[in-house]
């Protein structure tokens, strides 16, 4: 199957520097694929790279080296463009429009016809929430408002690969929720989402699929679900109906015991304890089982844990090259 | 309609909604004080004062707009990022540069076009009730056609300025772009004298630096025939062609030019 968007050793370099120019590689050889239908989670703290990705995709800059793919294309075809949203970060628009105007002149860009262009701006303006004020001038739009503007004219050509560059920045918790149901919503509807975030609870909650992108290098990528199965930390037993005093005799072997209420008990295992066996001794006893979990880390945990090694590994680098 | 004709449609609005125009009402009342005045002032010599004035004002207003929105028509994309979600959409670099081009030369013409209407509307307003007698000793006409060939040439002037404030400002900061062009300008009505620079040097490599600067710099005194229009000399159409042409090549190679070099920008 045809990736919707491939790269393969993106690396970008700039030149920084007043007199003396040397190079700054913002990215490093980044090669992704992302499916057609996935929503994609382009994750890392500020200044990794997220949004110099997202530029070279749209050719808003130019490769030092490397290819990017969108459809099938090479990033920056005109036919490809009729095909793509995108969001920019922190967007702006030409500020002596209205919000009705600034769509239908990117209607037109998107050679869309009069009737159909009208209608089309109509509804997804209603679909962002933007009433009465789609006829006043963007320069009167506070920074949520422009947000859903930038959302919108994403989405005016019926895209199929969509890319959003912090979507949920400056919108406030309804704004998130609003933006969080689209995407979920154009999920549903089959288009593919490439979008970078620092906030990791959107993307635990909307991705199929993540990378960690840590000082313009590729830290991890897979499956939301495939990069926490690898990091169980322990084990969650919740059982009933348990004396306290067969509860306490586990106490060498859990992490922790919490009375809930009752005879109700959370037992905290540790990853070198053998879950199976104790549940047989508590069942022996009396206990029922309530739940059994693995404990996994959060995906805020393992960017946390990869944003530290590789600041680690650059530091070893550093320290080696000194030396 | 192709990409670069909706782009240069958005420039004119914005000129509009950025009250560019505002620049005709200063025009107006300055046109109106200044025939009310010498009217007052000179006898029989207030239709060639009003003319010449007019002319004038056309040319340094035009100018105005040329330079100080024309520098702005393509680092103000850049600068404030609208840049961004417009190349995401189906427009090529080159579509976007001479979509904006387009788009200040429409606002030049309106502006132009309004001008000269003014213009001889006051003419109009001088010459009623002058016995024709008087009339006939004035040096042209007060409603003389000829005044559009000075107009036309004005509007060409215009559009080589906005085309060189372009090709510095597709690459280069506002200010530097002011300075570059304003430059070029003022270089430009000086242009002629570079070609003769072997009567007073003699060395041979300042003749050819001279010569050279010569071929690529424009020559704007060219554009100015408003002395000979106002003192009712000939200004043989042949020559208004020649001048178009030589503008209409010069705009090309520097709308080419601004195309290349923000073909490969990066947009950091």
């Amino acid at each position: 199957m045809q990736a919707a968007i491939r790269t393969r050793d993106l690396t970008k370099d700039f030149a920084v520097g007043f007199w003396r120019k040397r190079p700054y590689r913002a990215l490093d050889r980044l090669s992704i694929d992302v499916a057609p239908g996935d929503v994609f989670g382009f994750l890392g703290p500020n200044g990794a790279g997220k949004t110099t990705t997202l530029k070279l995709l749209m050719q808003l800059i130019f490769p030092s080296s490397g290819e990017a793919e969108i459809l099938g294309r090479p990033a920056g075809d005109i036919a490809v463009r009729r095909r793509i949203g995108y969001l920019p970060e922190n967007p702006y628009f030409y500020d002596h429009l209205t919000a009705e105007e600034l769509l239908d002149y990117y209607g037109r860009l998107f050679r869309i016809a009069g009737g159909e262009r009208g209608r089309r701006v109509s509804a997804i303006l209603d679909r962002l929430g933007i009433g009465a004020e789609r006829r006043l001038q963007l320069r009167r739009f506070s920074k949520g408002m422009l947000q859903r503007v930038g959302l919108a004219q994403a989405l005016l050509n019926d895209p199929e690969v969509i890319f959003l560059d912090e979507p949920m920045s400056g919108l406030d918790p309804l704004g998130r929720r609003d933006v969080r149901n689209l995407i979920l919503e154009l999920r549903d509807q089959g288009r593919t989402i490439f979008f970078s975030s620092h906030i990791l609870s959107d993307a635990e909650v909307l991705c199929s699929r993540v990378a960690i992108l840590v000082k313009g290098q590729l830290a991890a990528q897979g499956t939301i679900a495939d990069l926490q199965a690898f990091h169980v930390r322990g084990w969650e037993l919740i059982v009933h109906g348990v004396e306290d005093s067969i509860v306490q005799r586990l106490r060498g072997r859990a992490r922790r015991i919490t009375r809930i209420e009752g005879a109700r008990y959370a037992i905290e295992l540790g990853t070198e304890s053998r879950p199976e066996q104790i549940l047989t001794e508590l069942i022996a006893d009396g206990a029922s089982l309530v739940s059994l979990n693995p404990l996994r880390d959060t995906l805020e945990d393992l960017f946390v844990r990869r944003v530290a090694e590789v600041g680690e590994g650059a530091r070893a680098e550093g320290g080696h090259a000194r030396g | 309609m192709h990409a670069a004709s909706f782009v240069a449609l958005a420039t004119f609005r914005e000129s509009v909604r950025d009250r560019v125009f505002y620049n005709l009402v200063l025009f107006a009342v300055l046109l109106v004080a200044a025939s009310l005045l010498i009217g007052q002032l000179t006898a029989g010599q207030d239709v060639k004062i009003i003319k010449d004035l007019s002319l004038a004002a056309t040319s340094l207003f035009g100018l105005c707009i040329a330079i100080f929105v024309g520098i702005g028509l393509v680092s103000k994309e850049v600068d404030r990022r609208s840049v961004y979600p417009l190349l995401a959409k189906p427009v090529r670099r080159s579509e976007l540069i001479v979509g904006k081009y387009l788009g200040l030369l429409l606002t030049l013409l309106v502006n132009v076009a309004v001008m000269t209407a003014a213009i001889y509307l006051v003419l109009f307003y001088l010459a009623r009730g002058v016995p024709p007698n008087i009339q006939q000793a004035w040096d042209a006409p007060a409603l003389d056609p000829a005044l559009l060939k000075a107009i036309a040439l004005i509007y060409l002037e215009l559009a080589t300025v906005t085309a060189v404030a372009l090709f510095f400002s597709s690459y280069s900061s506002p200010l530097l772009s002011a300075i570059f062009t304003l430059g070029i300008y003022v270089i430009g009505q000086f242009n002629a004298d570079l070609k003769q620079f072997d009567r007073i040097v003699s060395a041979p490599a300042a003749v050819a630096l001279a010569k050279g600067l010569y071929y690529l710099l424009p020559d704007f005194a060219r554009f100015d025939v408003k002395l000979a229009v106002v003192h009712g000399q000939p200004v043989p159409v042949a020559y208004v062609a020649a001048t178009a042409a030589y503008a209409l090549l010069y705009i090309a190679a520097l709308v080419c030019g601004a195309a290349a070099l923000f073909a490969r920008r990066d947009f950091k």
